[in-house]
């Protein structure tokens, strides 16, 4: 049994101008020990998938699903109370701003052994050793005189730092990091992604990745899951992602990157992402895809099988490799 | 040869913070030794973390501020005080938040015939409409969108309003802070492919300020690598990239994330982080973090040294 299952999760906010779909019937499945990426430009609905499995949407969110599951609870009616002992325990989830994710007005300290204190039986000298430990772990030096720090008192690395202790304090058996290095600089940024790789590996944890960086996922996750507009359209292995993308949207993404690029004019993806009131019919890429036709137009895609990533395409693009080997 | 558009020599801008009644203030040596020039139609690209200085030079050679020491002449003109009102028409910037640096109560032409309204007082209301069309087309803005706001763009038009509105007055140099880093990928190429070909076309010269290795690759002609306020390498791209000198540079490549996934590859692992700009060590400002330091670097600061690819390191690369 996978220790994550969504299945045709459909998250819909009531706004003034009616509802809007932010996520449309997306499936993910994270075993023990796996590394997901979720990547997607903004509005994909990536970070809003894993808040609504957390349960963290406000109440203008009608959350949908056939299946969601976590550990084999089932999350969907899951009381408030029941929830939060699993949230901050099992499941944790690191945020993309570690400046404004902690809370100003306490120490670091004292919002690690938060933590520690809702969930787990340990007395007061106890919880202070795990914190010192945490902080140990996360390769922040000095931690004893960092316990007693204010956050603005830290760098955004050490914030960041603190925030992946925090979320680690009780041994969770699935990490979400939301754009954990977004807001960081490139050196700090390759400090943070080893060590959530190095601690993935040593505790066995599964990784959720969500990001907007192609790098930062080629360089982390392991299998990698595409989404546009609400929807997934494509999950594959890392490696085969980035050789042979099936759905077109993830190979033009893949080949704007200026660092594919092989002159200067950079190939682009005309127009933007669907917003709430320009969803086409059919498929929601067909108005940007070069390779659309009437049937894009007109028909919802289909979901292609496993030797096409999973696809949702009419037309997945079967790279010449595939060809040779198959 | 044509002559650079602007050439700066040793700029320096110093902050003092802090300080009482009693207390002295301190300073933060926020850009030191800035050298540089650059041509029309050329990019040079200046790249570095957070708090390396580049955004005060790019308050510098906007003139936003004074610096506090060096000089600088943009097309032939001295850049003192008494000369920033006439240099200023040559001098655009576009900031990297196309969120914030537009006004959301103003109409798209309203935007773009600001600048005309005060530095071009004798055109009529007509001429600035049609000046504001043409340009609007230029950057690939359909005619329509001129009644429009700000708020009904997505971040890729707006960032080409915030270009229209910096070419208004036809500058001779464009300083783009980190342009792109607020975009999603496949509008980022969008505005890159504009601002390239607007480049081609107008021969405009950039200052083009980023902390994106592979935008930097794409499109600069020239690099500066800054640490801590001051310059550490500088060299055409293709140097710089392909055999960098100083191990910060050296890092910095070695840290950003590659698409091409190979596990196996060996990442220079930079410990510990930027010290505070208030106590910059004395000597070589990277060598709490080097790998390579030796007393010599801990005592005496090495200077921007070479030819055509200059570096500040007592041991460079290669």
């Amino acid at each position: 049994m996978p220790l994550l299952e969504i299945r045709n999760l459909t998250v819909e906010f009531t706004t003034a101008a009616g509802p809007f779909r932010a996520v449309d019937g997306v499936d993910a499945t994270v075993d023990q020990g796996d590394v997901l990426a979720i990547v997607g430009e903004s509005g994909s609905g990536k970070s809003v998938s894993m808040l609504a499995m957390m349960g963290l949407l406000p109440w203008t969110a009608t959350i949908t699903a056939d299946r969601m599951s976590f550990d084999g609870r089932d999350l969907r009616n899951l009381g408030a109370r029941e929830r939060r002992k699993v949230i901050g325990r099992d499941m944790a989830m690191i945020f993309q701003e570690p400046m404004s994710s902690l809370n100003p007005c306490f120490t670091v300290g004292f919002q690690i052994k938060e933590a520690l204190r809702q969930h787990l039986d340990l007395s007061r000298a106890e919880r202070h050793t795990r914190a010192l430990e945490l902080l140990d772990l996360v390769g922040i030096p000095d931690p004893e005189t960092r316990l007693k720090a204010f956050p603005h008192q830290l760098s955004g690395g050490m914030s960041q730092r603190v925030m992946i202790a925090m979320a680690l304090s009780c041994n969770p058996r699935l990490l979400i990091a939301d754009e954990p290095t977004t807001a960081l600089d490139v050196t700090i940024q390759a400090q943070i992604l080893d060590l959530l790789s190095d601690l993935q590996r040593d505790t066995g944890m599964a990784l959720i990745l969500i990001t907007h960086d192609m790098g930062v996922v080629a360089e982390t996750a392991q299998r990698v899951q595409v989404q546009y507009a609400g929807q997934k359209v494509e999950e594959q292995p890392v490696r085969s992602l980035f050789q042979s993308p099936h759905h077109p949207y993830t190979a033009a993404l893949l080949s704007a990157l200026p660092e594919r690029a092989t002159e200067r004019r950079l190939p682009t993806i005309p127009g933007v992402v669907p917003g709430q009131f320009d969803r086409p019919q059919g498929c929601l890429f067909s108005p940007r895809c070069a390779f659309a036709d009437d049937t894009c137009r007109k028909v919802d895609p289909p979901v292609q099988g496993e030797d096409m990533g999973f696809a949702r395409c009419h037309y997945p693009i079967a790279t010449p490799a595939k060809e040779a080997t198959s | 040869m044509t002559e650079p558009v602007i050439i700066a020599e040793h700029l320096a801008k110093h902050y003092e913070v802090g300080g009482g009644l009693f207390a002295k203030p301190r300073v933060v040596r926020a850009l030191s030794e800035a050298s540089f020039s650059i041509a029309p139609g050329k990019t040079l690209a200046v790249v570095g973390e957070s708090g390396c200085g580049k955004s005060t030079l790019a308050r510098l050679v906007t003139l936003i501020e004074e610096p506090t020491a060096g000089t600088f002449e943009i097309g032939g003109i001295p850049a003192t005080p008494d000369n920033w009102a006439r240099l200023r028409d040559s001098v655009q910037i576009v900031f990297q938040d196309p969120y914030g640096s537009l006004n959301l109560r103003h109409r798209v032409g309203t935007i773009l015939e600001e600048p005309l309204k005060i530095n071009r007082p004798n055109l009529t209301a007509a001429q600035r409409r049609e000046k504001a069309r043409e340009m609007m087309d230029l950057v690939g803005l359909r005619p329509e969108f001129y009644d429009r706001f700000p708020h009904m763009f997505s971040g890729g038009q707006r960032q080409r309003i915030a270009v229209a509105r910096a070419l208004m007055l036809e500058p001779k140099l464009m300083v783009l802070d980190e342009p792109v880093s607020a975009l999603d990928v496949s509008i980022q190429s969008q505005v890159l492919n504009l601002l390239l070909d607007l480049q081609e076309r107008l021969q405009l010269a950039y200052l083009f300020i980023s902390h994106d290795l592979s935008v930097v690759r794409h499109v600069a002609d020239e690099v500066i690598v800054m640490y801590l306020g001051r310059p550490v390498e500088f060299g055409a791209k293709e140097d710089v990239f392909a055999s960098p000198r100083h191990p910060y540079t050296k890092a910095l490549l070695s840290a950003t994330p590659s698409t091409e996934p190979h596990p196996d590859r060996k990442r220079i692992k930079l410990a510990g982080e930027l010290p505070s700009p208030l106590a910059i060590p004395d000597g070589c400002p990277f060598a709490p973090r080097c790998w390579k330091a030796q007393d010599k670097c801990r005592l005496d600061r090495p200077p921007l040294e070479g030819d055509s690819h200059k570096v500040a390191c007592y041991f460079p690369e290669n």
